[in-house]
């Protein structure tokens, strides 16, 4: 109960709870005693939630895990594989700068928990390269000055890596005029870039360097 | 080293590396992924607990109770801080940096209320939810028009003063036979850099270390020292990659504080990161103003009388913003004034944001100076240029400006845009459904130096060492120091290596107000002109005529190496640069325009930008690659700042409602064409021994002014109400023919 020393209820008095953060959240059963700690607002238990195993598949190297069920895939490179490379940004899918490639196409991992990812190849910006040997999206990044702060970059370089398979494998978009006829054009790399915000707005040199990697691979 | 006369020749002239387009010399770790962010330090801290803030969840009051004992109780949880038993605190420090939890008192929304340290991130965040809080809430003011009448005369700011007048501005204005009176109001904006500010706190003994995300390490290394009552030696402070600031981390705030008091409590490492929407209303933002100009003419052109007026809020003891300052260099004119209003407002602090003052300021002045030229049948280009001044309008001839290339970067601009094809009168271009319009705004902002010191060591493999604190919040400074150190001592960039962003090493200028690279690059100048006069003597050469090139120094036909006159620990040397009054005798800012096509479309007034050009004069251009992405960054956020940017307020409750990226817009891919970014060639002598002066605010200086005036030209609606939503506009739209 609230120690309410001088509790006099009057019209200016708020009782105030925040929300729980992590409301929504699926648990693995119901009669986890977990799950009543996280039942609305009156948490009570004491009692850690059990680890959950998983096998991730990351940037060629299986790593078991055993997690707390509500850590984000985010979250599992970031502070579990000490994987740092892709970044917290909004950690509510604003922003983007979460964005890894998971079996193949791009994924906000911020909106993700890892234990959902069992056994899925996942690559993060680690993956695609390293100074010496940097992934051609990288290469054009650094060339066309993609970046400033470099912190929405490693989102921005996954993102564009899976975007341009998705106008490969002809998946329209929003500003798709053909759809039988899905083609990489400026407006099109654009729109699809939206959910990768960059404040230091380097836009236009990621536009150049998208399309740089694109010709490189056409040639 | 003291700047104190114009700068003669000297080895940055060579201009073999300065001034030509460099990649980033960080780069590769970047976009690998390898730059280590404040939040990222495991191998410094691998034992480091996860701290979360729980912030208020009203405007202004105080706590009347607070329950924390589920969250004490709760898996993981180390520590529950809140106001009982926080340590005491110094009231307030530099950097802004204030006492947190320090009493039940709500400052503003997300205030801290407690902050709950565990072992993991997830558990934190759990028991943080769990605390209960009982507020009693008290009348705040939150509303600007409403405060308005309210404001007072704030005490100066800098160097920045209230009010100013020349001559008799009323008199001058109302014996103008032309007269504009005309209103703007600029909304409260954020900053909204993509990484949260974010630190991990070590402790070893009485002795503090800070990994954090802060554009003024030496600011916060002292803010935080007068807080935690500690001395400032006794602190560090790391920064050395920042996911951006824009003025947001030049400041000390929670997660600094708090993290360093719970660690020291737990004798453990603590991090924390803020969340995303605790930003918005924790840390600072650009405040809204209310400007109203007027200005006089005469029917042929000429500025007789200008006066620009501003109001503004804060929390008590803050700051106001300097949105008329730039009326009083701009142009010409006989009788000025400007003035500054600020109100008490109960919102969260206001503060600096990219070319505070100028970045909002410009956004009224040049809007009211398109609408002057209307009214005067003039092109808007041709009345800037006719009121054009060499010298600083209020002092006179006796202090010109140290270089102002304002009338080029119009002409250089109008003719590369295509400024002749525009058609004066509103709404008569249109492409399909769109309406299409050309506008033009005028930019300057001031140029600003900062005293700032290096160390430069030679390693015995001939390598050039450069150590500051200064930041790279991504201006480029890593790589502006790298060519620096390599033109002066004569190396390839490769044999250069940079750190900074640590208070350990010299203290540098830091990064804010475009100061950064021209003040910190000039410590590093000057350490390693001390360098060279050391490695000469040592060679027995007369210091001043030493040629430093391709690894050696030369004089007449005798050469030495660089690695043979280092000693086996290296040679290292430390310098400053002291500016002095040259900022006094001279008018110092940097000078653009840009350029802007609109589309308005007929149907829904949705506003789409297809073209952008700034043209920019602002002295020695350090590498045009950084500097030209410096001004793209700051022209997309003059673009965000006129169409889409705007923190509400909720002036009933006391805050910002849209407190996250999906709900503050700011500009996205899908926004933004390609621009163009030209630069005059100029060299400023009497700005530092670099020549250059400020590039990172200069792009977005004026740029909504050519946003606006662009969709009038589009459609003939002029709203004076930023941001130019497609609402404000619609209701005035011509009908659809």
């Amino acid at each position: 109960m609230l120690d309410m020393k001088n509790d006099k209820s009057t019209r200016r008095t708020v009782l105030a709870t925040t929300s729980l953060g992590v409301a929504g959240m699926a648990f693995p059963s119901e009669g986890n005693p977990a799950s009543a700690a996280n039942s609305a607002f009156v948490p009570t238990s004491a009692t850690p939630l059990p680890g959950i195993m998983v096998v991730l598949k990351v940037n060629g190297t299986e790593h078991r895990l055993t997690l707390d069920p509500r850590v984000t895939l985010l979250d599992a490179m970031r502070e579990h594989l000490h994987l740092t490379g892709s970044k917290k940004g909004c950690d509510h899918g604003q922003c983007g700068a979460c964005t890894m490639i998971v079996e193949g196409r791009r994924l906000i991992s911020c909106l993700t928990l890892a234990v959902m990812h069992d056994g899925e190849a996942i690559t993060t910006i680690e993956g695609l390269g390293e100074p010496g040997r940097l992934h051609p999206m990288q290469a054009e990044f650094l060339r066309h000055d993609g970046f400033q702060c470099g912190y929405c970059t490693p989102g921005q370089i996954c993102s564009a890596v899976a975007m341009l398979n998705e106008i490969e494998q002809g998946i329209p978009s929003h500003v798709t005029e053909d759809m039988e006829h899905v083609a990489f054009s400026d407006t099109e790399v654009r729109e699809r870039m939206s959910g990768n915000l960059c404040r230091c707005a380097a836009y236009p040199n990621i536009i150049a360097a998208i399309r740089a990697v694109h010709e490189g691979a056409k040639a | 080293m003291d700047f104190n006369e114009a700068a003669g020749t000297n080895p940055i002239d060579q201009t073999r590396v300065v001034g030509h387009a460099h990649d980033r010399v960080d780069g590769p770790l970047k976009v690998s992924g390898r730059a280590t962010y404040a939040y990222e330090f495991h191998n410094e801290a691998p034992d480091a607990a996860y701290g979360y803030m729980l912030g208020a969840g009203i405007g202004k009051g105080r706590i009347e109770a607070l329950d924390t004992a589920a969250a004490e109780a709760a898996p993981g949880v180390l520590l529950v801080l809140t106001h009982r038993n926080a340590p005491e605190q110094g009231k307030k420090g530099k950097g802004s940096a204030r006492a947190q939890m320090a009493s039940a008192e709500v400052r503003n929304f997300d205030d801290p209320v407690a902050f709950v340290v565990a072992e993991s991130f997830e558990q934190a965040r759990e028991a943080a939810h769990m605390i209960r809080v009982r507020y009693v809430t008290e009348p705040g003011r939150f509303d600007l028009v409403a405060e308005r009448g309210n404001a007072k005369k704030p005490e100066p700011k800098g160097s920045t003063l209230a009010d100013t007048a020349v001559g008799d501005f009323e008199a001058g204005f109302a014996a103008a036979p032309v007269q504009l009176d005309v209103t703007y109001t600029t909304p409260d904006q954020s900053h909204a850099m993509i990484e949260p500010h974010a630190t991990l706190a070590i402790w070893h003994c009485d002795r503090l270390t800070v990994y954090t995300s802060n554009q003024m390490p030496n600011w916060a290394q002292h803010g935080l020292a007068s807080i935690l009552q500690m001395e400032p030696t006794d602190v560090r402070v790391i920064s050395r990659y920042i996911g951006g600031g824009f003025g947001s981390k030049l400041f000390v705030y929670g997660d600094i504080i708090i993290t360093a008091m719970a660690a020291r409590k737990l004798q453990r490492p603590v991090k924390m990161a803020l969340t995303r929407p605790q930003i918005f209303n924790h840390t600072s933002h650009r405040p809204a103003t209310i400007q109203r100009l007027r200005i006089g003419a005469t029917p042929d052109g000429a500025i007789t009388a200008i006066g620009h007026e501003v109001w503004c809020g804060n929390q008590e003891g803050g700051t106001f913003e300097t949105a008329a300052n730039q009326t009083r260099l701009l142009y010409a004119g006989k009788h000025r004034m400007t003035s500054h209003r600020l109100a008490v407002l109960d919102l969260p602090v206001g503060n600096a944001m990219r070319a505070p003052g100028e970045a909002v300021g410009l956004m009224a002045l040049e809007c009211a100076v398109d609408e002057l030229a209307e009214r005067l049948r003039m092109d808007p280009i041709e009345l800037r240029v006719m009121n054009d001044t060499q010298f600083d309008p209020e002092t006179g001839p006796e202090r010109p400006f140290s270089s102002r290339k304002f009338v080029e970067c119009l002409r250089t601009g109008a003719d590369r845009f295509g400024w002749a094809k525009r058609n004066p009168k509103p709404g008569q271009m249109r492409d399909g459904h769109w309406l299409i319009g050309i506008g033009v705004a005028g930019a300057i902002r001031e140029n600003l130096t900062m005293k700032s010191a290096a160390r430069v060591t030679l390693d015995p493999q001939g390598q050039v060492i450069v150590e500051s604190s200064m930041t790279d919040i991504g201006t480029g400074t890593y790589t502006v120091h790298a060519q620096i150190a390599a033109e002066m001592m004569g190396v390839p960039m490769e044999r250069v290596i940079v750190h900074m962003g640590d208070t350990d090493m010299p203290e540098a200028a830091g990064s804010g107000g475009s100061w950064g690279a021209n003040s910190s690059g000039s410590g590093v100048y000057a350490a390693c002109d001390k360098l060279r006069r050391v490695l000469a003597q040592k060679a027995g050469f007369n210091a001043d005529d030493v040629v430093f090139a391709g690894g050696k120094l030369s004089q007449g036909n005798r050469s030495v190496t660089l690695e043979s006159l280092a000693d086996p620990q290296g040679l290292s040397v430390e310098a400053e640069i002291d500016f002095g009054d040259l900022t006094k005798r001279y008018a110092q800012a940097s000078f653009g325009a840009h350029f802007c096509e609109v589309g308005v479309d007929l149907a829904t007034a949705e506003v789409r930008v297809r073209r952008l050009m700034s043209v920019a004069a602002a002295g020695r251009i350090l590498n045009p690659k950084t500097a030209r992405s410096q001004c793209i960054g700051g022209m997309t956020m003059g673009i965000g700042a006129a169409l889409m940017e705007q923190c509400v307020v909720d002036t009933r409750h006391g805050y910002f409602v849209n407190h996250d990226l999906a709900e503050y817009h700011v500009p996205v891919h899908a926004d933004i064409p390609d621009m163009d970014v030209i630069f005059l060639e100029e060299l400023d002598d009497k700005s530092s021994p670099l020549k250059a002066k400020g590039i990172g605010e200069l792009g977005i200086c004026g740029v909504g002014a050519a946003v606006a005036n662009a969709v009038y030209n589009a459609c003939g609606v002029r709203i004076r109400d930023y941001p130019l939503t497609l609402d404000k506009i619609l209701p005035h739209l011509p009908p659809m023919v």
